[in-house]
């Protein structure tokens, strides 16, 4: 390799470096529209142990709920309804599309937690992330789902549910509260048309 | 930009300092001593009494001037860049311009228009945050000799006589209400205010289009009633702040933020 490649290498190396930095919500604040939910400024640590800016998430089309890992009804449903959505959509579709479980109780919901329901549950972490925001942003990200939860006293939450569709730059294209293994007809139509090439 | 306005604060916190109680309590805040409390709402998951630790609460709602103060010290706040997704259209859609309160939205009067992601980013800029419900509702349950006067019906009438005027009238200024006997000025008879928790009152709609106001859940685990029928003043408080995203924005909703204490 000549010095000219070398020094072509070294940008290269530099640009990667750079670009593995540009998560951070201000750098992709200016492509972002102004109905984005990723204008939020918030970090998720996924089920790898990762810490990523909320609006890294951009880049492709996601389906985004709440949940918690020691939910024993309604979470494994949140599950089922994500499955049920990617079982709807071709492999192509699939790979295009990512899933997002964000959690509630991020003091719990360590990368661990996290990871042994993506175990159990048998979700490939190329299409599904488990992450925790940070405790103070939990109210705000569900804000901008329009999702609504309260603590209880024994640390369960009450807490509505429902799958947001986004597209890859943060808007919302469709919304469903029907959660559980038969997906919403209306949801899944929008989500197989934001998978399409 | 963001030193000016720190060292201001310093400034003006500075003379505080010297006082042995206040050095505790920023300006414009009053010390709230908390305790156990009995909430108008009903959980399940959490009868009887509360606790409220130790907090301290904004004097009076944020009036318009002190937002514009912050809208100019972060300007992605404006109304005209702001982010849709953390303030619908009608954000700060009363005043004259992006920086201008002006004529319909005097600097006194108490900032409406505002959206719950607004109103946090605010108090956070403080160093502070919105007071949540319970400590809400516990301020609010002053008159201003008792630090609990829900059970006076005088009291109870007084604050629904507010509801009963119309909401197209101008807001009064902020402050000319006389204090309740923590100090706090305003909690009842001005504007809504947001809390940090809004988004807790779990109401369900269909509960709520049938006025069913004795019994309002949600999901049946952890059901949210109300324990104290004659507090109409908290229930259409909790059934607003349940009707609301954390985006919206109304004419007559604002809001104050609170601090802990140690």
């Amino acid at each position: 390799m000549n010095a000219r490649y070398r020094r072509f290498g070294a940008l290269l190396g530099l640009a990667v470096l750079t670009l593995g930095m540009v998560g951070t919500p201000r750098a992709a604040t200016p492509v972002l529209p102004r109905d984005s939910v990723y204008h939020l400024q918030a970090t998720l640590t996924d089920q790898a142990g990762r810490a990523r800016p909320w609006a890294s998430l951009a880049g492709r089309p996601r389906v985004v709920s709440m949940f918690y890992t020691s939910c024993q009804y309604v979470c494994p449903l949140i599950v089922d309804a994500g499955k049920a959505v990617e079982r709807g959509l071709t492999p192509a579709q699939q790979a295009r599309i990512g899933i997002v479980l964000v959690s509630m109780d991020p003091s719990r919901d360590t990368p661990a937690a996290l990871q042994s329901v993506a175990k159990a549950r048998a979700l490939p972490a190329t299409r599904w992330t488990l992450a925790s925001p940070q405790p103070e942003q939990v109210r705000q990200i569900a804000g901008v789902l329009g999702i609504r939860y309260r603590e209880l006293a024994d640390g369960d939450f009450n807490h509505t549910s429902a799958l947001v569709l986004l597209d890859a730059r943060g808007r919302v294209l469709a919304r469903t509260e029907q959660v559980g293994s038969t997906p919403d007809p209306d949801f899944l139509a929008a989500v197989r048309a934001a998978g399409a090439p | 930009m963001r030193v000016a306005a720190a060292l201001a604060m310093l400034l003006l916190a500075a003379p505080l300092a010297a006082e042995a109680e206040g050095s505790r309590v920023p300006e414009g805040y009053v010390a709230m001593r908390g305790g156990d409390f009995t909430t108008a709402l009903r959980y399940e998951d959490r009868p009887g009494r509360s606790r409220i630790a130790p907090f301290a609460l904004m004097q009076r709602p944020v009036t318009n001037a002190q937002f514009r103060r912050f809208v100019q010290a972060h300007p992605h706040w404006r109304r005209d860049r702001v982010p849709r997704a953390l303030a619908e259209a009608r954000y700060l859609s009363h005043w004259e311009g992006p920086l201008q309160p002006g004529d319909a939205a005097q600097d006194a009067r108490p900032v409406t228009w505002v959206s719950w992601f607004a109103a946090d980013a605010y108090c956070q800029a403080q160093g502070a945050r919105l007071p949540t419900w319970g400590e809400w509702e516990y301020a609010a349950a002053a008159d201003e000799t008792r630090a609990d006067a829900r059970g006076d019906r005088a009291f109870r009438e007084r604050i629904l006589a507010w509801y009963a005027r119309p909401s197209d009238t101008p807001l009064p200024r902020a402050g000319l209400q006389a204090p309740n006997v923590h100090g706090v000025q305003d909690l009842h008879g001005l504007v809504w205010e947001w809390t940090e928790d809004f988004s807790s009152l779990l109401v369900s709609a269909d509960n709520r289009q049938q006025g069913d106001a004795g019994r309002m859940e949600f999901c049946g685990a952890g059901a949210l009633s109300m324990d104290d029928r004659e507090n109409y003043a908290v229930l259409m408080r909790v059934a607003m702040l349940s009707s609301l995203g954390a985006a919206d924005a109304t004419a007559n909703l604002g809001f104050r933020c609170a601090r802990d204490l140690p």
